[in-house]
């Protein structure tokens, strides 16, 4: 049998120890650290022990037990009982203690003192038995087991408190034996514990069961974790009774900030930033998830909890990549980019996307503002002039910036490498490291000449960088991402930063010998977070030199953390002027676009722009994308999922729940809350809602958007049960005492229905407003609280109730497939989802919308067009809205109609695709 | 925890009378027993059961069959009961897809406490996944329907339903 260990790792001692310790034959394996684990369900610091039938043990205790029960030890009660305890409490223990060592070289008393419990337990055990071993009097597999767990962290038995007599003698006899002793020589040498410690380094911190609440990663929530055996408490009824009885005067008042929003004393102020799209391409999917919709429904959710809210993002639009683009299409950069900067306002609009304020960096006062960071840094002496090698084009006469440059990675040897980043491996680059570069403009081979440029002194800064991350980081909510990025970045040590290029588009460097450069995009595009926030108000110093006042929350995808973690707070501590920092950072993983990568050069994926040619309503997108937000991993796109998604979730459980609340107040109660007299049941139920409602709040106060809205589905589906239950569409034709229970029923369901437009809004804004419209719902009830209370009382009228949502078929959705190019994951390089996607400069976008008459896709695409409009004058006719309006809706649905029955009769040859709906 | 080891009770055959306390903010159970201080955790108990009922095979024959028996049972007190957020329970499908790709139990060719174990353990989990779920873990489905058959096993406990034929083709 072969035992596989690490170096280093410390579960390997115990084993090395239990091998020895009976005696067993096997031959070590010394693997890295680094190296492939043998089972997937091992660790890679974990040992493993191969037998000779094949079999692999991956549990530390339980090769252990195998050597003893190989000699014949079979294990006993006791010991069962000291290898499960060890397993589930002592361990979990052990390994934070070694991390708080290691990682945050906590000296041994401390990381003991986490300890305590446990130690004293082991302690009182062997004291109680007045045996010498911990299950008997000979040592046993409990004994190494116990032993090697503890004695990483301790290593001696002098760092034991010396109360603690007993475990200190057990300790020390353990510490003596042989093949214990053997063990720690051959696992804990310095040199393999530095490499665990360096392993250990790139881990997230190991949580405790104990420790919760606080992390904004995904963790159980009680009511997940025991679904409906969670038993309510007496308090929690009567109090969720109370809550609901007080009715709309329990209700925070509403509130609303005053135009331009500005910080208030007493207020909390939160400032909400996504990160700035670049604009020379149009977002996809991944994008929006990422910082756009994220931010909107967590600034939304801040309104509704009458936050002092302001939503600031614009268009990113400096930089070597604009001119690039420009310079393909035959435009200037500021052509581009007002081109652009349009598409994506109107794509932002149509996801319904609340800023305060969509700006764009080319602005005089971000030529203002970044000049005046730049003199205070320069005055602070945190910048250093430096002669650079770079990359000279002769034919074009130029120094050639990151972007003009292209070649082979020289770390993955990808071939199409920029000079900035590699795309592969996702590598920052320096181009004159590039292999076998090329101008992009002409294609030639540049040459390496010297040239002057300015760089940022981060190594000088990070004294200031240090203390304010650890009191962001201890008092802020980033997300484990962003926190491990930053980390692992502050680790490999901080080097200057280069912050000015050649070239013309961007903010001229206001220095002699300087004046033909402009900034470095990242040392300037942050800064259009504050020049964005002046062009909406000249007061914006309230909010950004303001840290006192005002909380400032980043969004991002995971590739711009550095960014905004450390070399743009940085700048603002160099430039040290009082400047407001960002306290939490919210960075997603990415969303995959079906198996593959959204890539627009060929025409894979969706794009913001051709969302709404699909024929789905906005919110249907804001609510898939919403509920597979990559929080905590990457997640993928799936057309039938989406389908799957909409029709349980969205129509048989949400809307299903909505539409029979409000039909039975219409049908059964002429459109009048009736009155209601609470159960026990229903009493329970408000309790259940209540928990759901905090758990909703819990999530989205840190910014766990995807899991919160779980709670508001799961409201719906309590809601559903609870009219299945009590049926209340049988009871209206009973007696009297049953015609009261339907009232109840629906009166209750009804209310629920009315919180849950109020939950719903930040993830589905029209929606909820639909629903606000349908039950008449007060606007004053438009307002987060933490309970849930009656505000739909009985007497109270409700409006035309419709339906809310509509199922998509299977035909539609396929076709939506084949016209996005899902499922064909052919192409496996690895495209990150760069806020700079790169300039789709080799092959021009493949036209998706603009196809020839005749196409299928058209009349794809003209059939789903009629559908929507169909559905559209359908339900204007059900809302008896104005004949005009009707008439007019009418027409533009024939006009479809004849352009379809064109585009058909054009080529007759073509199949018409299935898509048209019954109904 | 304690409410499993009743229903372990009763499949191994056992009087009832053992009194079940929990402990700690895990709420491990506890026998507690006429002399001595009582059994905590449950696969130290659950063993224990397994001895009193004579049923050794159930904790495996050899000394192989016992170490896997053994890690199977810590897997499912450490991880199984551990963390549940839905990452945590993915990851444990997914492991438990990969292990029983080429098993007939956890334990390979024979039927041990930690089917049973694992059994309860998951049957929350199984209860909740979606067709298409059920799919993508397909050897961990068509192991726990093979479990809930076991005469015995699954007692009052809801029976979960797997489709035999496959739905989506085009599973990821």
């Amino acid at each position: 049998m072969r035992l596989r260990v690490a170096a280093g790792g410390p579960a390997a001692l115990k084993v090395l120890a239990a091998a020895g310790a009976a005696g067993a034959p096997v031959r070590l394996v010394w693997d890295g650290l680094l190296e492939r684990p043998l089972s997937p369900l091992s660790l890679p610091w974990m040992p493993t022990l191969e037998l000779d039938s094949g079999t692999v043990l991956f549990s530390p205790n339980a090769i252990c037990q195998f050597f003893f029960l190989a000699r014949g030890e079979d294990p006993t009660d006791l010991t069962n009982q000291w290898l499960e305890w060890e397993a589930t409490e002592l361990q979990p223990a052990a390994s934070a203690a070694l991390y708080a060592q290691l990682v945050h070289g906590k000296k041994g008393l401390e990381a003991v003192d986490a300890l305590g419990k446990l130690l004293a337990h082991i302690e009182q055990n062997l004291s109680r038995r007045g045996t010498a071993y911990l299950a008997g009097d000979t040592k046993s597999v409990a004994d190494v087991v116990v032993w090697g767990t503890l004695f990483p962290v301790l290593r001696d038995e002098t760092s034991l408190p010396s109360e603690l007599q007993v475990l200190r003698t057990w300790f020390q006899s353990m510490t003596l034996l042989e093949a214990c002793r053997k063990a720690a020589d051959s696992i804990l040498m310095p040199k393999a514990l530095l490499e665990f410690k360096s392993y250990l380094q790139k881990q997230p911190p190991p949580c405790l069961a104990t420790e919760s609440a606080t992390s904004n990663e995904p963790e159980p929530s009680p009511q997940e974790e025991e679904g409906s055996e969670h038993a309510l408490t007496e308090e929690e009824i009567t109090a969720a009774v109370d809550a609901w009885a007080c009715g709309v005067a329990a209700l925070p008042k509403l509130w609303q900030p005053q135009k331009p929003v500005l910080p208030v004393e007493g207020r909390r102020n939160v400032l909400i930033t996504s990160a700035l799209p670049y604009v020379n391409n149009v977002p996809h999917l991944g994008n929006i998830i990422g910082c756009v919709l994220s931010a909107d429904t967590f600034a939304r959710y801040c309104r509704l909890r009458n936050w002092n809210t302001l939503y600031v993002c614009g268009t990113d639009e400096y930089g070597t990549a604009t001119e690039t683009k420009a310079v393909e299409e035959g435009l200037t950069p500021q052509e581009i980019c007002n081109k652009y900067n349009a598409i994506h306002a109107d794509i932002y609009r149509w996801f319904n996307i609340s800023f305060d304020y969509f700006g764009r960096t080319t602005t005089p006062y971000q030529t203002t503002i970044a000049q005046d960071i730049f003199q205070r840094l320069l005055t602070h002496g945190f910048l250093q002039q430096d002669t650079v090698e770079q990359l000279r084009c002769e034919d074009c006469q130029r120094f050639l910036a990151d972007r003009f440059v292209e070649g082979t990675c020289p770390f993955c040897s990808y071939e199409e490498a920029r000079g900035d980043q590699c795309d592969k491996c996702g590598k920052l680059i320096n181009a004159v490291e590039l292999k076998n570069p090329q101008c992009k403009l002409c294609r030639g081979i540049p040459v390496v000449k010297p040239t002057q440029h300015l760089f940022l002194d981060l190594p000088k800064l990070e004294e200031r960088l240090a203390p304010w991350l650890e009191q962001s980081w201890a008092t802020g909510d980033w997300t484990a991402n962003a926190r491990y990025i930053t980390r692992s970045w502050i680790r490999d040590g901080l080097k200057p930063r280069c912050i000015t290029r050649d070239l013309k588009w961007g903010t001229p460097v206001p220095l002699d010998g300087f004046r033909d450069k402009v900034f470095y995009v990242w040392f300037d595009a942050p800064i259009g977070y504050l020049s964005i926030t002046a062009n909406y108000t000249d007061q914006w110093e309230r909010w950004w030199k303001n840290p006192q006042q005002v909380e400032l929350y980043n969004f991002m995808a995971k590739d711009n953390v550095p960014f905004h973690s450390v070399i743009f707070p940085c700048s603002l501590l160099g430039a040290d002027d009082n400047y407001t920092l960002v306290n939490h950072l919210i960075a997603t993983e990415y969303l995959n676009y079906e198996d593959g990568k959204f890539s627009k050069s060929r025409g894979v994926g969706v794009f913001g722009d051709m969302a709404k040619d699909t024929g789905i309503p906005a919110d249907i997108w804001r609510f898939y994308l919403l509920y597979l937000r990559p929080e905590g991993q990457d997640s993928a796109f799936s057309w039938s999922d989406l389908m799957l998604k909409n029709n349980s979730e969205l129509l048989n459980n949400l809307g299903n729940f909505i539409n029979r609340a409000g039909m039975f107040v219409c049908k059964f109660f002429g459109g009048t809350v009736p009155n209601m007299v609470l159960t026990p049941d229903d009493k329970r139920l408000l309790a259940r809602v209540t928990l759901e409602l905090r758990q909703y709040h819990q999530l989205l106060e840190k910014v766990r958007i995807r899991d919160a809205l779980r709670c508001i589905l799961s409201i719906s589906r309590h809601g559903n049960q609870y009219i299945q239950v009590n049926e209340p569409w049988k009871r209206i034709k009973g007696d009297e005492k049953d015609r009261q229970r339907a009232g109840t029923v629906t009166g209750v369901a009804v209310n629920m229905a009315s919180m849950l437009a109020v939950l719903l809004q930040p993830y589905m804004p029209g929606i909820s407003l639909a629903i606000q419209r349908q039950l008449c719902i007060p606007p004053d009830c438009f307002v987060l609280s933490h309970n849930f209370t009656c505000t739909l009382p009985p007497g109270h009228r409700v409006g035309t109730v419709s339906p809310l949502f509509q199922k998509l078929e299977n035909d539609q959705v396929e076709a939506l497939r084949k016209r996005f190019g899902g499922g064909q994951p052919e192409d496996l390089a690895v495209e990150p989802q760069a806020k700079q996607t790169p300039p789709a400069s080799e092959r021009p976008p493949a036209p998706v919308t603009l196809v020839a008459p005749g196409d299928p896709q058209l009349i794809q695409a003209l059939t789903e067009e009629v559908a929507k409009q169909g559905n559209h004058v359908r339900q204007l006719k059900a809302n008896k809205a104005e004949k005009a309006q009707v008439d007019m809706e009418v027409a533009k649905l024939l006009e479809l109609k004849k352009q379809l029955a064109l585009a058909e009769g054009k080529s007759p040859e073509v199949p018409v695709p299935k898509g048209k709906r019954k109904k | 925890g304690a409410e499993e080891l009743a229903l372990l009770e009763k499949l191994l055959g056992l009087p009832k009378g053992n009194k079940y306390g929990v402990q700690g903010e895990r709420k491990v159970p506890v026998l507690q027993t006429n002399n001595g201080p009582g059994l905590t955790g449950l696969m130290t108990i659950a063993a224990h059961l397994v001895k009193q009922a004579k049923k050794d095979q159930l904790l495996g024959s050899t000394a192989e069959e016992k170490a896997v028996v053994q890690q199977w049972l810590e897997y499912r007190v450490t991880r199984v009961d551990g963390g549940s957020s839905k990452e945590d329970t993915r990851i444990i499908l997914k492991d438990l897809n990969i292990h029983l790709e080429d098993k007939v139990y956890l334990a390979g060719n024979i039927f041990t406490l930690a089917d049973i174990l694992m059994y309860y353990g998951l049957h929350h989990v199984m209860v909740d996944l979606t067709v298409q779920e059920k799919e993508k873990y397909l050897n961990v489905s068509r192991w726990f329907n093979h479990i809930q058959h076991y005469p015995g096993v699954r007692q009052h406990l809801s029976n979960v339903i797997f489709i035999k034929n496959r739905l989506f083709t085009n599973t990821h």
